[in-house]
């Protein structure tokens, strides 16, 4: 049988081979694409929140308000890195205040969480972002234990509780955990953003001009002091409470918070986000930052901005964490889609626009 | 018809005496290095958009392998208008023909698009376009949410465009390589090698 000039009778293993060959290819393509099979990808993260929000705002921690400032560093890290940013006197600082939630439009006392991300941009045009919370550690050793967590303490739609057996089963297998859920029980709620230490969690590796390596964590310390928001207190407060709370006290000058580094010590884990290192271990303050005024996070020059914790200097490197390596992934697919709702014209009150009613 | 062309093109193996038989050793390089580099971005790519936890690596390797692609693309387009193509069998397809030649063009113009869009992307996102540790590109787009969606759907829609124009290829190469042995793949192969793929009975 011949098609053309092609004579099949002769034709067809090498037929047959190009077929495979593409065969393989297209479903190889597939599959690293996501389009096939059951594996949990970067997207799938932020599937079931999709809906919820308003466009053009960020799919976690929604509600936020921008700061601007300067880090002035100590010159005391100088020695571990060859980053600018620690030798430079004074960086300008582009930051964002959020609370925990997903919804732009939550009440400030709805979360326990509070949160600071910050961008420093040195003279020689290198970026370091960060993403900083109020907890020093983070519940799992890896991404998919807190997608585990979540549907472990998702309500039973016909009790309206937990599942104990789900929970029991996820803390088998993600023993740490509970450390995490104990403290969280116990810890006070911050009445204030300028009280807050905001801890980045991950660890990474200051890199000094011989290549020495030197693992690190740190924490924004602040000078003014912590007050706890008691449960009476918080049932009363304002809608914007906290955000109202910042902006009050930058009309009488500037809110300030040291940079301390802890040093890890040989044989620390430093791959693993659940496990803080000892508070015994050596603490050198890398500099100060200078919060000196908010505005809206409606204004481009911080809405646009993607708070990723990847992105860091010369003279830093990623450490092997794989929660910090899933969330350049998961910001970067919350940020495309705010990103093209904007560009597309279909966000709304999230650029300062009156919403369609 | 079939019988008088195949005598004639025996008779005479270069179809069109100014052109050559093969493409030069340059353009060989240029195209077996590329085609490895052009595949491997290719999952890079959307390996980048759905890992879990490869993502900052992946990121580091996509962006110089980009610029390292756009820079031998330009090398090629050169080498190909000073040194021109092998003609094409003449008892191919009429339909065959223009669409191997528009193919190819359309292959050089997404290897030229895609590694300037990738870089307005990271341009209009405010990123900084790192080629090594501490050594990056110029910015070459505002920092605009305008300009960013429209840049990455363009790079995002390009890619899989890319990705079935490679496949097309691959196929027809192929084709020619294992059932026309007509002499179009071995153009593209050091005379010497797949000399048996030259003009055999179809």
């Amino acid at each position: 049988m011949k098609i053309g000039d092609i004579d099949l009778k002769r034709s067809w293993p090498a037929l047959a081979a190009i077929g495979a060959i593409i065969a393989v290819l297209l479903a190889a393509f597939a599959w690293v694409a996501g389009l096939l099979g059951e594996r949990v990808t970067n997207t799938s993260f932020l599937e079931d929140t999709k809906p919820v929000f308003p466009a053009g705002y960020r799919r976690a921690h929604g509600k936020g308000m921008c700061f601007e400032g300067v880090f002035r560093s100590s010159g005391a890290i100088a020695e571990y890195s060859g980053a600018r940013v620690f030798s430079q006197t004074e960086t300008r600082a582009i930051g964002r205040f959020s609370i925990g939630t997903m919804d732009p439009h939550a009440a400030d006392n709805s979360t326990s969480t509070v949160s600071m991300a910050m961008m420093l941009t040195a003279d020689n045009g290198q970026q370091w972002r960060m993403k900083m919370n109020n907890e020093p550690f983070f519940v799992t050793r890896d991404a998919p234990g807190f997608l585990a967590m979540l549907n472990a303490t998702a309500p039973d739609p016909a009790t309206g509780e937990p599942v104990p057996r789900l929970m029991a089963a996820f803390l088998a297998d993600y023993p740490e955990a509970r450390k995490y859920m104990e403290a969280d029980a116990v810890k006070p709620w911050a009445s204030s953003f300028s009280g807050a230490t905001f801890y980045a969690i991950h660890a990474y590796y200051l890199v000094a001009e011989d290549g020495r390596r030197q693992a690190i964590r740190w924490w924004m310390r602040p000078h003014s002091a912590f007050t706890a928001w008691n449960v009476k207190d918080r049932a009363q407060a304002s809608h914007d409470a906290l955000f109202k709370d910042v902006a009050q006290r930058l009309k009488t000058g500037p809110l300030h918070w040291d940079m301390v580094m802890q040093l890890a010590a040989p044989g620390d884990p430093v791959d693993d986000p659940s496990q803080p290192w000892p508070e015994s271990r050596r603490q050198v303050v890398a500099g100060t930052l200078e919060v000196q005024r908010v505005f809206d996070q409606t204004d481009g020059v911080c809405r646009d901005i993607n708070f990723d914790p990847t992105l860091i200097p010369a003279g830093m490197a990623l450490s092997n964490d794989p929660v910090l390596a899933t969330r350049a992934g998961i910001y970067a697919h919350s940020y495309n889609a705010r990103l093209h709702e904007i560009g597309y014209g279909k966000a709304t009150d999230a650029v300062g626009k009156k919403a369609a009613q | 018809m079939t019988a008088e062309i195949r005598t004639m093109t025996d008779a005479s193996p270069r179809h069109q005496a100014e052109l050559p038989e093969r493409f030069n050793l340059l353009a060989q390089l240029l195209h077996w290095a590329m085609a490895a580099t052009i595949l491997a971005m290719l999952f890079i790519g959307v390996a980048m958009m759905t890992s879990l936890t490869w993502r900052p690596w992946l990121l580091d390797l996509h962006q110089p392998l980009g610029i390292a692609i756009l820079i031998l693309t330009i090398v090629r387009l050169l080498n190909r208008l000073r040194r021109g193509a092998p003609a094409l069998p003449t008892d191919i397809p009429r339909w065959q023909v223009v669409a191997a030649k528009a193919s190819h063009w359309l292959l050089y113009a997404l290897m030229l698009s895609l590694p300037l869009l990738g870089w307005g992307i990271r341009s209009a996102g405010g990123w900084p376009v790192t080629m090594f540790r501490g050594v990056g590109l110029p910015s070459m787009a505002p920092v605009d949410p305008v300009w960013y969606a429209v840049l990455r759907d363009a790079h995002g829609f390009l890619a899989w465009l890319l990705f079935a124009v490679v496949l097309m290829h691959l196929s027809a190469a192929l084709m020619h390589a294992w059932v026309r042995r007509d002499g179009v793949f071995s153009s593209m192969v050091p005379a010497g090698l797949y000399r048996h793929y030259r003009r055999s009975k179809i």
